[in-house]
């Protein structure tokens, strides 16, 4: 605790930490650094599909063995785009999102002096750490990394005579991922009982702020399922390496037949998809839980429908691991499931039609501060609502038959769980950057980094949708070998266009975020005026987070702009001020809200 | 010229990170009423362009997707996908005109008052309840459509065709006038029985293996899909037709063709589509394109997984008759 400073070294200070906020910060870099080698990868297959045939001195300078005078292997783009969705959706839009954030504001917004474990905490990251190391290292085998795309269907991912990433690169990929899995395990356990066990005095579940609500179902969904996922991976690992025959049968490859009998696809498939669906929520609800944090705040308005917020949290989360039979509906399963399946897939609707139609209901009539954090927020919810839509058709069995793993796929779950996620994320960070570093980031060129990304955002994705209506499958390495997609060509080339541009703005980010550690403006304590705890720690990082007592919580986070007459818009502040911070005792007379 | 690109490059970064240094050093943080009204207009700006990308797109790429289906089965798709893509295309409109112009109309100012306003059952109720029964709507036809095309009982007439993929090819059997297919397995592989077909089965002998599809058209079609490596998918996009090919197991799908290949070359849709392609391949020096239909595989299955493709011909019933009679049976192929 703060009362008593225990000498601290450079490897407890910022290696091996039982600090949340530094162990939050670990994450942050540890997957800005895995999502750099993510963004990379897609701007290389980006070039190959615009122009096919074409030698690049960029490719040829990092494809290595992996290329032929500048154009990339087959294997090599199968090898890309693999890699790419792996790290983007566990190392970058889970351990880097929800790490950072739940590490970072759990304890602080719910006024605990740090994690229930500290010690737990410190694993957590190092395992991650360790995941990511292997993860790259896989990168650098002979034979190419892991290249069975991010879900590693077996055979595929099984037989390293059908593909020669399937051999080290797999293997690596699958030790990988089980300590990532370990990894997340031990995190999501550790906000859970943070949560439960160490709010504050007065810090009820129904005065949590949304970003904790967010962060905490998120938590559940994962032990609900990572578990699952590391029982699929134990299984392909036994099946490559020990003859048993979980998900393989009758094989002939190479020239001759396999011994596996009796296994099935599927049978990985449904294992695989029950993490897999509610792994699109845990990437996606932190990002909303921080929107509508920062969208309330910057609109100087209450959430709208606070509990609807918290009901649809629940409801998504429910209906999350109930729902993973959509990505099987031509898998060859019985029909009947896939009537289950669509019933309970557009159910989601439901509960997400809320969170859009609240949120744009907290911007009317609000007093929009539009910092960077507020503008990603607000892009969140214009992708949200744009990749969202599209899920209607695709979780309609009967409309998924016809664009099932085409690019159609592609751009929908890019724009819903990819941009807003990453949307989230970064106006997490613009917003928590001083309760990070003390420092602040500068609005400039948050606003080129907002702008240039979301067009490229849009740019991308939305004419993507056409190309999968017009029947183009996804992890081809290239289309000229079908005339029927001639005519996408152009459309590819403006797609790779938007795709560098919009890369490339995220060095505007790192820039941004590098220089600003050490030359930003110095943070004050509460420079968003916000109600929530985290913003009457001090702006130098103690242990124990407050130097002394804990704070006190006798409101709910989201009394923006609350008037002396309720009923009169036009009327004075209650406070004389536009929040009214949760430690603010209830006024006289004062309704709570 | 490598020279000077490199060294463009690098005066491009040099300038870039001269003038990041020099924005940095502007060193504001926290929006003002200026950035607000800015940002505010940079709202609306892109607003337009969203808008403008949205409808360019759809009206300009309408020639390159898919053109009507091309089964009985399929109609149905089209018509659920015509009116889901109505519903969320209007909502997509107004979503996102609603995001963008209220961040344009309530961007702050020192003078402005935001209304406290935490809750409202009524409207909640609203779009709870409204979301609902649209969606009650589209499950509905949706799962009736899911029962049509998945059904492949009592279809006496059907004729019975086995898709069999490997790394990186289709093949086809029919079942002969039997109308059954005889086992198959990977251990018959051998030689020329590249389909693992069981000889001794009596069904086997009168199945006809080929290399390209002949379809009759209206008639039901029922396919029976086998792998022998990997997963593959059968994708037949232009009949809405789609099954994962799965080792150790049999998948099914069916649907009855609606026009024959003639007919669809000759719908306006496919002939515009056909004629922007030609004019690409004309000034590529490429042979002109002519319409066919096309099983592609759709399930990541390896190197080539980009080249795996079979022809689909649809004919008039006698011209079909003609062709199947004109293939050699397993029987007189293998056991020779």
């Amino acid at each position: 605790m703060s009362e008593h400073h225990h000498k601290e070294t450079f490897v407890t200070k910022y290696l091996f930490t039982q600090d949340h906020k530094m162990i939050s910060k670990q994450f942050l870099v540890t997957g800005m650094f895995m999502g750099i080698i993510g963004v990379f990868m897609s701007m290389l297959f980006r070039l190959q599909l615009a122009w096919p045939e074409k030698s690049f001195s960029i490719i040829e300078a990092f494809l290595g063995p992996h290329q032929i005078d500048g154009v990339m292997n087959p294997d090599m783009y199968l090898a890309l785009v693999t890699i790419h969705g792996t790290i983007m959706v566990f190392f970058v839009l889970t351990a880097g999102l929800s790490g950072t954030f739940s590490n970072l504001l759990i304890p602080l917004q719910i006024g605990a002096r740090d994690m229930a474990s500290g010690f737990l905490n410190m694993v957590s990251y190092w395992l991650f750490f360790l995941s990511s190391v292997i993860m790259v290292i896989s990168l650098f085998v002979e034979a190419g990394p892991a290249s069975a795309g991010w879900t590693i269907y077996p055979p595929l991912s099984a037989l390293p005579q059908a593909i020669p990433g399937s051999g080290t690169g797999m293997t690596l990929w699958l030790v990988s991922m089980a300590i990532f899995i370990a990894s997340s395990l031990i995190g999501s356990l550790n906000y859970i009982a943070t949560v439960l066990n160490l709010r504050t005095k007065g810090m009820k579940m129904t005065r949590l702020p949304l970003t904790i609500w967010a962060f905490f179902v998120t938590a559940i969904i994962g032990v609900v399922s990572f578990p699952v996922l590391l029982s699929a991976a134990l299984l392909l690992i036994f099946d490559r390496s020990f003859g048993t025959s979980f998900y393989l049968s009758d094989i002939f490859i190479s020239g001759e037949v396999l011994h596996y009998q009796g296994g099935s696809p599927v049978l990985y498939e449904h294992l695989f998809w029950f993490l897999g669906h509610p792994e699109v929520y845990i990437i996606l609800l932190p990002a909303l839980g921080i929107t509508s944090e920062i969208i309330s705040t910057n609109s100087r308005k209450p959430i709208f429908g606070y509990r609807a917020m918290i009901g649809s949290i629940l409801a998504i989360a429910f209906l999350s691991t109930i729902v993973w039979g959509h990505h099987m509906f031509v898998s060859g399963m019985n029909p009947f499931l896939g009537s289950v399946f669509t019933f309970t897939t557009l159910l989601i609707a439901i509960p997400s039609a809320v969170k859009a139609f609240n949120y744009v209901t907290t911007l009317w009539k609000g007093n929009l501060q539009l910092n960077p954090a507020m503008l990603f927020s607000i892009g969140l919810v214009s992708t949200f609502v744009t990749g969202g839509l599209t899920g209607l058709v695709l979780g309609d069995s009967a409309l998924d038959i016809a664009i099932h793993d085409t690019y159609f796929v592609v751009a929908h779950f890019h724009l819903v769980m990819g941009v807003s996620a990453l949307f989230g994320m970064f106006a997490g960070v613009y917003h928590w950057f001083p309760k990070m570093y003390g420092k602040m980031l500068n609005k400039t060129l948050g606003y080129w980094h907002f702008w240039l990304t979301i067009i490229c955002a849009y740019g991308v994705f939305w004419p993507m949708h056409f190309i999968g209506l017009a029947g183009l499958p996804r992890r081809y390495y290239t289309n000229t070998n079908f005339p029927m997609f001639d005519d996408i060509a152009d459309v590819n080339v403006v797609i790779t266009m938007f795709a560098l541009v919009g890369g490339l703005a995220q060095l505007i980010f790192l820039a941004n975020y590098f220089i600003s550690i050490y030359r930003g403006k110095e943070a004050p304590q509460n420079p968003w005026k916000s109600n929530t705890l985290e913003w009457t720690t001090p702006v130098e990082h103690i242990h124990g987070n407050w130097p002394g007592k804990i704070p006190e919580v006798h409101r709910w986070p989201y009394d923006y702009s609350k008037k002396v007459d309720p009923n009169d818009d036009e009327s004075d502040y209650l406070t004389g001020e536009d929040f009214i911070p949760q430690t603010t005792p209830l006024l006289t007379n004062e309704e709570p809200s | 010229m490598l020279a000077l690109f490199y060294i463009f490059i690098g005066v491009a970064i040099g300038v870039s990170f001269w003038q990041i240094t020099r924005i940095l050093n502007l060193r504001g943080v926290i929006a003002t009423d200026k950035d607000n009204q800015q940002q505010g207009k940079n709202a609306l700006l892109f607003m337009v362009f969203l808008y403008a990308i949205m409808i360019y797109c759809l009206i300009s790429l309408n020639v390159i997707m898919l053109p009507e289906a091309a089964s009985f089965e399929g109609e149905h798709d089209d018509n659920l996908f015509n009116i889901s893509f109505w519903l969320i295309g209007i909502v997509q409109f107004i979503m996102q005109f609603l995001i963008f112009f209220f961040t344009f109309k309530y961007k702050g100012s020192q003078e402005r008052k935001a209304k406290f306003y935490a809750d409202s059952h009524k409207l909640e109720f609203i779009w709870t309840v409204t979301p609902a029964i649209v969606l009650v709507g589209l499950i509905g036809y949706g799962l009736w459509q899911w029962n049509n095309v998945m059904d492949l009982s009592n279809e006496e007439d059907a004729i019975v065709i086995e898709v069999y993929s490997q790394q990186f090819r289709w093949d086809a059997r029919y079942a002969g006038e039997d109308k059954s297919l005889g086992l198959g397995n990977v251990n018959f592989i051998k030689g020329i029985n590249t389909m693992g077909v069981d000889m001794s089965d009596k069904r086997s002998q009168d199945d006809i293996q080929v290399t390209e599809l002949y379809l009759p058209v209206g008639r039901k079609v029922h396919f029976k899909f086998r792998s022998q490596d990997v997963l593959h998918s059968a994708y037949m996009p232009h009949f809405r037709a789609q099954m994962n090919c799965v080792p150790g197991m049999v998948t099914e799908f069916g649907f009855t063709p609606k026009y024959t290949t003639e007919e669809m070359r000759l719908q306006p849709e496919v002939m515009e589509k056909t004629k922007g392609i030609n004019k690409i391949r004309r000034e590529k020096g490429e042979d002109p394109y002519e319409f066919n239909y096309l099983l592609l595989c759709n399930k990541i299955c390896g190197a080539s997984h980009y080249n795996m493709q079979m022809k689909i011909t649809v004919v008039e019933e006698d011209e079909y008759k003609k062709w199947i009679a004109e293939q050699p049976t397993l029987a007189s192929v293998i056991n020779q």
